[in-house]
């Protein structure tokens, strides 16, 4: 770990780059509760780590959980003039298992579950063990890289607005109740903005650092040197 | 992590001789191609990246072309006694208000045109000025665009969702079924690919070119 103010131009050893603008900062431990932002554009740089990693592994854990009752309970159901059908959250993504609008299944199935399932197991993954003080886990660093990737693509609660447009669309045609899934996908919602507010890149890839990731030995500490 | 005084001139990475990680923020010599710490690609803020950008947008357009000529929706009501119809976008909307639904039909009008025709023109405006000198605060109101366009993109993703629901929900056998047309498939396909273009935009070529003095822009 380096002392605060220490850099080097010519290897960028201590710095850090804006990834939103490129203004370089000197990088140094934050005070208790401190954000860092860019001087010039106002990008969160980093953000306070006291307690954030283990409050992001209980809200992954409280959403793998929800996760699981919306894919096995009930979704929704309707009826109308003695006829009623029922579906869940497999049904609604073979919707569009018909001929050419099969990919379509995969698609909707991996950014309604699949990929905030993965997300979820990857952050637990990679921040179980900083969150106590210890080592990272082998291969922490392409599974995190692979979890930010995967961010936009992971659309759950953008399905759960849809639902809500979907059955105000078809509250007058017939009755329609809501199950258990679709509670559970509400609350996830909440969970996982909640974690976002405890996310921040930059951290934890500056936490991976100094819990001792072990690096290929090109990355220049200054006190080493001097 | 601040400069010595936040009156002091901004030094960005590139003009240094460095280049910054976009993922993680470290900062390496030039020649180096990997981030060290995270694994990412290194790339200079150029305008290399604005290839894919124009490749993934162009895609997109492509594909939202057959989005909104094929039908999203096919509804039949009694048996096809009442009708078969077929609604593309459009239609969709102009069918929601025929019937009140005023407030379905902004919201699908807003997700399924507003919102992808909006993301062409900024995504290729952001393109043509990158890399053009600009002001500091040009340069804010298009690093703003474009966390618009970034955060706002995935959200028209919500049509394609809303025909999975009523598909799944509405088969009420000889009452009203509703099954996809395909157009859902290049719709979803028209998002994804302007999402890809966003992604490929690198925001920090909004800011090259600008005079480097100081963040409070006098001269
Ligand atoms: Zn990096």
């Amino acid at each position: 770990m380096q002392t605060e103010g220490e850099y080097d131009l010519s290897t960028g050893a201590g710095l850090i780059a804006c990834p939103r603008c490129d203004a370089l900062h000197v990088e140094r431990e934050l005070e208790p509760g401190e954000t860092a932002r860019c001087v010039r554009c106002n990008t969160v740089l980093a953000s306070p780590r006291a307690g954030a990693f283990t409050r992001i592994i209980a809200l992954s854990f409280a959403s793998l959980v929800l996760m699981v009752g919306a894919v096995f309970f009930p979704f929704l159901e309707i009826s109308r003039m003695g006829f009623g059908n029922q579906t869940s959250l497999f049904g609604v993504a073979l919707a569009f298992s018909h001929g050419a609008l099969m990919p379509l299944t995969v698609a909707v199935l991996g950014m309604i579950v699949g990929l905030p399932v993965l997300r979820a197991l990857l952050l637990v993954y990679t921040l179980l063990p900083l969150a106590r003080n210890r080592r990272p886990f082998a291969h922490a660093v392409p599974a995190f890289r692979l979890s930010e990737a995967l961010r936009p693509w992971s659309m759950a609660e953008i399905f759960v607005i849809g639902t809500a447009i979907a059955l105000v669309k078809v509250a007058g045609l017939a009755n329609i109740s809501l199950g258990p899934a679709f509670w559970a996908f509400c609350g996830l919602i909440l969970v996982n903005a909640a974690s976002n507010v405890f996310t921040s890149a930059t951290t934890i890839w500056d936490a991976i650092e100094d819990a001792g990731m072990a690096t290929d030995g090109r990355e220049i500490v200054p006190e080493t040197r001097a | 992590m601040s400069v010595p005084s936040a009156e002091a001139p901004v030094l960005t990475a590139h003009r240094a001789g460095l280049v910054g990680c976009r993922s993680c923020g470290r900062v390496w010599p030039e020649a180096e191609t990997t981030c060290n710490r995270c694994g990412s690609t290194l790339v200079p803020p150029d305008r290399r990246c604005l290839n894919a950008v124009w490749a993934w947008l162009a895609a997109g357009f492509v594909f939202y072309i057959p989005a909104n000529l094929f039908p999203m929706l096919k509804t039949s009501t009694f048996g096809g006694l009442r009708g078969n119809s077929e609604a593309t976008i459009l239609g969709g909307v102009v069918e929601l208000m025929h019937y009140g639904n005023y407030g379905v039909a902004a919201i699908v009008f807003l997700a399924s045109i507003v919102v992808p025709i909006g993301k062409f023109i900024a995504i290729s405006w952001l393109a043509l000025v990158a890399g053009r000198p600009a002001t500091v605060q040009a340069a804010h109101k298009r690093l703003r665009l474009y966390e618009v366009v970034e955060f706002i993109g995935r959200w028209s993703m919500i049509d394609v969702f809303i025909v999975a629901i009523l598909s799944a929900l509405v088969q009420l056998g000889f009452v009203a079924s509703i099954h996809p047309g395909p157009a859902a498939v290049s719709f979803a396909l028209s998002v994804a690919f302007t999402m890809l273009s966003a992604q490929s935009f690198d925001p920090r070529l909004i800011w090259r070119g600008l005079p480097l003095r100081s963040r409070k822009d006098h001269e």
